[in-house]
């Protein structure tokens, strides 16, 4: 057996082998909240979606009607375009802005480090909180004008363009200055000398190797884009509605979530299969969509 | 280091076990073998509440009865709009709640839970039974544990100083020349007409909710058979009455403390404005009378007036007066909680000091030895129904899916404000009449 006295002592098998025979106990608590917390919860509600239910422990099954009346919806319908135009649009502002700031941080400048604590510190703020404190800041504007955020649907998406961005920005800001500190300094030197200018550097070399951050930050804004619930509902509602002449409205700036959540509730509880049906929907969309996209963006890293 | 490590790593996981097995104890069903010895065969009552404004007083009640009997009783409040949340995820619970509400509305999802209380000791001490509820079957779903009525609060010192008194009021006609009058002299005078119709959550439902009711009993008591003779709606409305709804409506808005096209953002004290003397008139119901009281206001100017709207012959008519307040006691629970729970409910309702502290939160209790109300609003009410006025019975009740019914007659009321045209008041129209056929047939189809 060997033994030696540095830190490969760690690996020796007198030390891991214990370790190894105790690993389940160890990895316990991590799969017990994970059963618990997602896989239960997941496929309890994956069945509840083909039943009528009123509470979740009284269901009676109908099979797929729940998701026939899903897709017949028009209001989830218009509430998945106004959700995808949204992700598309923060997509693109999120990652623009966030990579332009932490490009602009990672360079020698003064206060760089204060820069960056407050550019990250709206994230730490709960959504409902943000919606509200948004809704005073846009009314208080529009209010001059007497009007409100409410009243139009194109500030509305606007408006939780802007809140969102505000969010979501210095969170991908850090991801991407971690990625930007890792461009090994001989290549930005070596294209340097071989006369690349500053526009050369930034899509040749910097852009490539930060790709991993890229993908991530990309995952994360279209996923929260497609997921934003609190946000939406404390900023706008879903309002302002377009009333149909036959009496039934469309929330024109109601997303995806919130549509569910006010199938859910806000209707007969005959409606509450429709509105886990529409739940079912939306994590395959959303999980369908974050796969293509981790697949594309993954095929653009480089390895260094 | 690393093995010291690791041992803490160890320790943090085993003390995080053990906290997960703390939390989950007070999920165990009831109260049993909680040590006590006395309480270890009794049930216990819990109490899931749909009024915030009522929740300390509740718990107060809640606490004294404990001190009395030893019973376990339980108040929780459902945050203001969520009762039919929290309901949903408490029925789930192994510890359901035992008394929980249930309006007409709430019939077809709840009915089934509910302990048929025909027969019961509550039931004997119920002093009418118009505010019993009952499902198809005639099982008594649930009863009325309070009753409550809303219309124009009226500060009458304030009419005085502008040369008016409320006896003068009795008409559409009368009320729209005293609200005129006092916008005309505004300026002299230092207070409007009415108080903000804000058109957020907190508010809107005042005109969503309780204004629009005068369409509705109109309608209601042109054709009382469409309405089952009260004990629910109709699949569709005529709209005989929104022109009245109108004038009214727009009296309050066109004469206000607040311009009508900053209302749609809300965040507008009502309740503030009229008790600091900014208005003299605040669309709200009887609830609103002590905390009037405690912001400085006399009891003496304090009046409620009908919803006068241009209606013919509403010289007779009285207040709104009705309830969403029905005790259910959840029949799913055990023999011992549903024992505890009547027994909880019947002093409740006899004993002097909790009645008394009940009606100081619900205004008036109907039954036979709770005590009396000192709500002058209601004694307003009472003394219409005497003079012979007619009762706008709470039809509003019946507004099918009524957060959604409500979110867009709140979206068509907010671009009417914008631009108050016959245009978007056609807009208003449909989100109210045609919006109902709509709810209607998602709810019941």
């Amino acid at each position: 057996m060997k033994r030696s006295h540095d830190s490969a002592a760690v690996n020796s098998d007198m030390i891991r082998r214990p370790i190894q025979r105790w690993s389940p106990l160890f990895l316990m608590p991590v799969v017990a909240a994970f059963l618990i917390g997602f896989v239960w919860p997941f496929f309890h509600g994956l069945f509840l979606s083909f039943c009528k239910f009123k509470t979740t422990s009284n269901w009676e099954w109908v099979g797929i009607s729940n998701y026939e009346k899903a897709l017949a919806d028009q209001s989830f319908m218009y509430s998945f375009g106004f959700t995808a135009l949204f992700a598309v649009v923060s997509l693109v502002l999120i990652n623009v802005f966030a990579f332009a700031v932490a490009y602009a941080l990672t360079q020698k400048i003064r206060g760089a480090n204060i820069f960056r604590t407050v550019f990250f510190m709206p994230n730490l703020i709960g959504g409902i909180v943000l919606g509200y404190i948004w809704s005073m800041i846009f009314d208080g504007f529009l209010g001059y004008y007497q009007t409100s955020i409410l009243m139009d649907k194109s500030w509305g998406f606007w408006g939780l363009i802007i809140l969102t961005c505000w969010q979501q920005i210095g969170y991908m800001m850090i991801i991407y200055i971690a990625g930007l500190q890792a461009v090994p300094e001989d290549m930005l030197e070596a294209a340097k000398i071989d006369g690349a200018n500053g526009w050369q550097t930034l899509f040749k070399v910097t852009i490539p190797n930060v790709m991993p951050s890229i993908t991530i930050c990309t995952f994360l804004s279209l996923t929260n884009g497609f997921k934003l619930f609190d946000q939406n509902l404390a900023l706008t509602g879903g309002y302002p509605f377009e009333i149909n002449p036959d009496g039934s409205a469309v929330r024109t700036t109601e997303m995806l979530a919130l549509n569910i959540y006010n199938t859910f509730y806000g209707q007969n509880t005959a409606s509450r299969g429709v509105a886990q049906a529409k739940a079912v929907l939306f994590f395959i969309l959303v999980a369908t969509l974050a796969i293509a996209q981790l697949s594309a963006t993954r095929k653009k890293e480089v390895q260094q | 280091m690393k093995k010291l490590f690791a041992i803490l790593m160890a320790l943090a996981m085993v003390l995080s076990f053990a906290a997960c097995g703390q939390e989950e104890t007070p999920n165990e069903p009831g109260n049993e073998g909680e040590g006590e010895g006395e309480t270890a065969a009794t049930g216990s009552v819990y109490w899931l509440n749909f009024k915030p404004e009522s929740d300390e007083a509740l718990k107060a009640i809640a606490e004294l009865y404990t001190s009395k009997t030893g019973v376990e009783v339980k108040v929780e409040t459902a945050a203001s709009g969520t009762y039919s949340e929290t309901l949903t995820a408490e029925m789930d619970k192994s510890n359901a709640p035992t008394i929980f509400v249930v309006s007409p509305n709430g019939v077809p999802t709840w009915g089934e839970y509910c302990l048929d209380l025909t027969g019961t000791a509550i039931e004997a001490e119920l002093s009418t039974d118009a505010y019993n509820v009952y499902d198809e079957d005639g099982k008594l779903v649930s009863i009325g544990y309070c009753y409550e009525c809303y219309g124009i609060i009226v500060n009458n010192a304030l009419l005085n100083e502008a040369g008016h008194d409320v006896s003068e009021i009795t008409n559409f006609e009368t009320l729209k020349a005293v609200v005129e009058d006092i916008t005309a002299n505004k300026d002299t005078l230092g207070f409007s007409a009415f108080t903000s119709a804000g058109m957020d959550g907190s508010s809107s439902w005042r005109f969503t909710g309780h204004l629009i009711n005068l369409e509705y009993v109109h309608e209601y008591r042109d054709d009382p058979e469409a309405w089952g003779n009260g004990a629910y709606g109709p699949a569709t409305l005529t709209g005989a009455y929104m022109d009245n709804f109108r004038n009214l409506f727009d009296l309050m808005l066109e004469n206000s403390t607040t311009d009508r096209k900053e209302l749609a953002n809300g965040g507008f004290d009502a309740a503030a404005e009229f008790a600091e003397g900014k208005a003299a008139f605040y669309c709200n119901g009887n609830w609103e009378y002590q905390g009037l009281l405690d912001k400085g206001m006399n009891a003496e100017d304090l009046y409620m007036i009908p919803y006068y709207s241009g209606i013919e012959g509403e010289e007779k008519a009285g207040l709104n007066c009705g309830t969403e307040n029905y005790w259910a006691i959840n029949g799913t629970a055990s023999e011992e909680d549903i024992q505890a729970t009547m027994d909880f409910l019947v002093w409740l309702v006899t004993d002097p000091e909790a009645s008394e502290m009940a009606v100081t939160t619900f205004g008036v209790m109907p039954y036979k030895s709770a005590a009396e109300s000192t709500n002058r609003f209601l004694a307003q009410a009472n003394a219409y129904l005497a003079d012979g006025c007619y009762n706008f019975a709470w039809v509003t009740n019946y507004q099918p899916n009524v957060d959604d019914y409500r979110a867009t007659a709140v979206a068509a009321i907010n671009a009417y404000n914008a631009d108050p045209t016959d245009a978007n008041w056609a807009t208003v129209v449909t989100a109210f009449i045609d919006g109902w056929a709509v709810q209607y047939a998602l709810a019941n189809g």
